[in-house]
């Protein structure tokens, strides 16, 4: 089950579409279900499915396909980082090395306490501010420096 | 990011993105012009023409001519598509187009549904910029409120409206029929062609797919002339481009230049290379674009042709650089590993070939090469390249089989001595977190 205000906005996106192609709306229904719920479960899948007149299966390939679907508990945060050649030749690599020193985890790893996991990102068509990386999949933030990983890791810990 | 063209010009960072602020840019003119003069779709079509645009996704296909294809006369819906998926690495040029300038899309788009008889578009924009989607949104609303678009265009008999879907992390949906598949809520895996997008495209309707820089160019050839806007370029090679510079310079960002200005003064305002030191290479196109010597990319100009002559792709106009800090084995290695990550798995070649060519040029990276590996190399690619559905075999290929050829001796080397010709002490150096 979804909220309220999360069947909204799945109502605003199904709008978007023909009458008839409602399964269109499945990819920001996932999007949606997974803020509110963190991660996206199977029932939370069938869910989706059963909201937008879809066959379960249909839903789950959807939200296999695309890498910001998680489909596993993920920390509080998920911090992605792009190492990308583009971004690798500015830091990128070196920004990620130091994230990993920072929380003790690697990639694909959640800290102990449940409150950062860890993911490898391709480009993120950002390129020009490298070293880039992404906070819960939707706030970007550009050239990070380790002052200022510090200071987000510092920010995020609140 | 920096401008001598159309898309980008008199843009003030974040502060300059609303309707009221394009208006007075001259924004929604063209459309303007269009529907008090009811200038007839095939006018259009030949003013796109005239101008010399090709396609900035990727393929430079020209795009008066793709215009034309559409049956305009099909009875029915048809749509409109704007690939803003923008995953091909090195490339950030849509991003801040959609930021700072995505009226400009949006009244492209509407002239485009005009010239074509469509009724409904759909800009697909890539997941990782959600900031993007949620502003594009609000650009939407604005439109709608004023009468732009939606039912009876102001006040005529045109309707036409629009909507952001956005990705979710696969690079394979900017491949144009991926991106209608995810567009119908399905994982994003090409389709055979033909049938062609033109006659069989979203939910089986005529359809064509345009870039986003393509469709912000369509205003001012409309309201200026498609002579205009070829004459800021060179023939053949119409109006300005958007290049987004990234890697070893000193200040990489998006510069938009006309078509033929000399790669040297391009990366002249990129601030040059970082820390003096030395031009190695550089992929002009996009990471799927074969990679050039630096020397080679020094005597090129910024076109389709030139970079095409010099034996490359100006592609999507991402300009990766690097300087003689990089390791071209581990370079490769990364690219490798993107592709072998995002093949869709659809075609045997491709999600086999890509998982090998990146298996075999890791081990090289890692002492374990062997004598026979770039000959190996160089018979996978042969196995991938035009035996899958889409580019994306073709795209995981190119870097590889130019790399071996301009830098093979780079390889022969790791796999001789089993280390890198460039000192690891060097490369670490060389690309360390830099900011400008
Ligand atoms: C694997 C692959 C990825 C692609 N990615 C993009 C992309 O991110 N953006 C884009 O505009 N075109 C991309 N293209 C090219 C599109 O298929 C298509 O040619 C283009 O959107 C057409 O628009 P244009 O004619 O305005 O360039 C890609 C093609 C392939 C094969
Ligand atoms: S390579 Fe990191 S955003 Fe493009």
């Amino acid at each position: 089950m979804l909220s309220p205000e999360s069947l909204k906005k799945i109502d605003q996106e199904i709008a978007k579409y023909p009458a008839d192609q409602k399964q269109s709306a499945s990819m920001s229904a996932l999007r949606i279900a997974q803020q509110e719920k963190g991660w996206l479960a199977n029932e939370t899948i069938e869910f989706v499915a059963k909201y937008l007149g879809m066959p379960p299966v249909a839903v789950y390939e959807v939200a296999s396909f695309y890498n910001m679907y998680d489909l596993a508990p993920v920390g509080a945060r998920k911090i992605t980082v792009c190492t990308n050649l583009p971004c690798a030749l500015s830091g990128g690599v070196h920004a990620a090395e130091y994230i990993k020193k920072k929380l003790g985890i690697d990639f694909n790893e959640t800290t102990a306490d449940g409150k950062f996991t860890l993911k490898e990102g391709e480009c993120m068509g950002a390129c020009g501010d490298a070293p880039v990386l992404l906070v819960n999949n939707h706030q970007m933030c550009s050239w990070m420096t380790e002052e200022k990983i510090d200071q987000l890791l510092a920010d995020l810990q609140k | 990011m920096s401008s001598q063209g159309i898309i980008l010009a008199d843009l003030d960072g974040d502060r300059t993105w609303r309707l009221a602020d394009y208006v007075k840019r001259g924004g929604y003119e063209a459309l303007k012009k269009i529907i008090a003069e009811k200038i007839p779709a095939d006018e259009i079509i030949g003013e796109v023409k005239k101008s010399g645009l090709r396609g900035r996704g990727g393929a430079g296909f020209p795009t008066g001519l793709k215009w034309s294809f559409m049956p305009r006369a099909f009875p029915g819906a048809k749509y409109l598509a704007c690939n803003s998926d923008e995953g091909e690495p090195g490339t950030f040029k849509d991003r801040d187009i959609l930021r700072y300038n995505p009226h400009t899309v949006i009244e492209g788009m509407i002239i485009a549904g005009y010239a074509m008889g469509c009724e409904r578009g759909y800009n697909y924009i890539h997941g990782e910029i959600f900031e993007v989607y949620d502003r594009f949104e609000e650009a939407l609303a604005e439109a709608r409120e004023a009468g732009l678009l939606g039912r009876n265009i102001l006040g005529s008999d045109f309707s036409f409206d629009l909507f952001a879907h956005h990705g979710y992390g696969a690079y394979i949906c900017g491949e144009e029929t991926a991106l209608l598949e995810s567009i119908e809520g399905k994982k994003g895996q090409p389709r055979f062609k033909p049938p062609f997008p033109a006659s069989f495209g979203l939910y089986g309707k005529p359809t064509t797919i345009n870039n986003t820089e393509t469709f912000a160019s369509i205003p001012y050839i409309i309201r200026e002339g498609g002579d205009a806007f070829l004459a800021l370029g060179k023939p053949n090679n119409g109006g300005t481009k958007l290049f987004s510079v990234s890697g070893h310079v000193n200040k990489p960002g998006n510069y938009e230049i006309p078509l033929g200005t000399p790669f040297s003064v391009l990366l002249e305002m990129a601030g040059g290379i970082r820390g003096g030191r030395k031009l190695k290479a550089v992929i002009p196109g996009g990471s799927s674009a074969p990679v050039l010597p630096g020397a080679v990319m020094m005597d090129c100009t910024m076109d389709y042709d030139s970079i095409s002559k010099a034996g490359s792709m100006l592609g999507s106009g991402a300009v990766i650089v690097m300087d003689e800090s990089t390791c071209m084995v581990k370079a490769l290695e990364r690219l490798s590993y993107f592709y072998f990550e995002e093949s869709c798995g659809q075609c045997t070649p491709c999600r086999e070939g890509t998982g090998w060519l990146y298996r075999v040029v890791h081990r090289i990276e890692n002492g374990l090469g062997r004598p026979d590996d770039l000959d190996l190399l160089n018979s996978v690619t042969a196995n991938i390249m035009g035996r899958t559905i889409c580019a994306l075999g073709d795209a995981a290929s190119m870097p590889v089989q130019s790399f071996v050829k301009h830098f093979g001796d780079e390889f022969a080397f790791h796999i001789e001595h089993k280390k890198c010709l460039v000192p690891p002490q060097v490369q670490y150096e060389g690309s360390k977190i830099y900011v400008a």
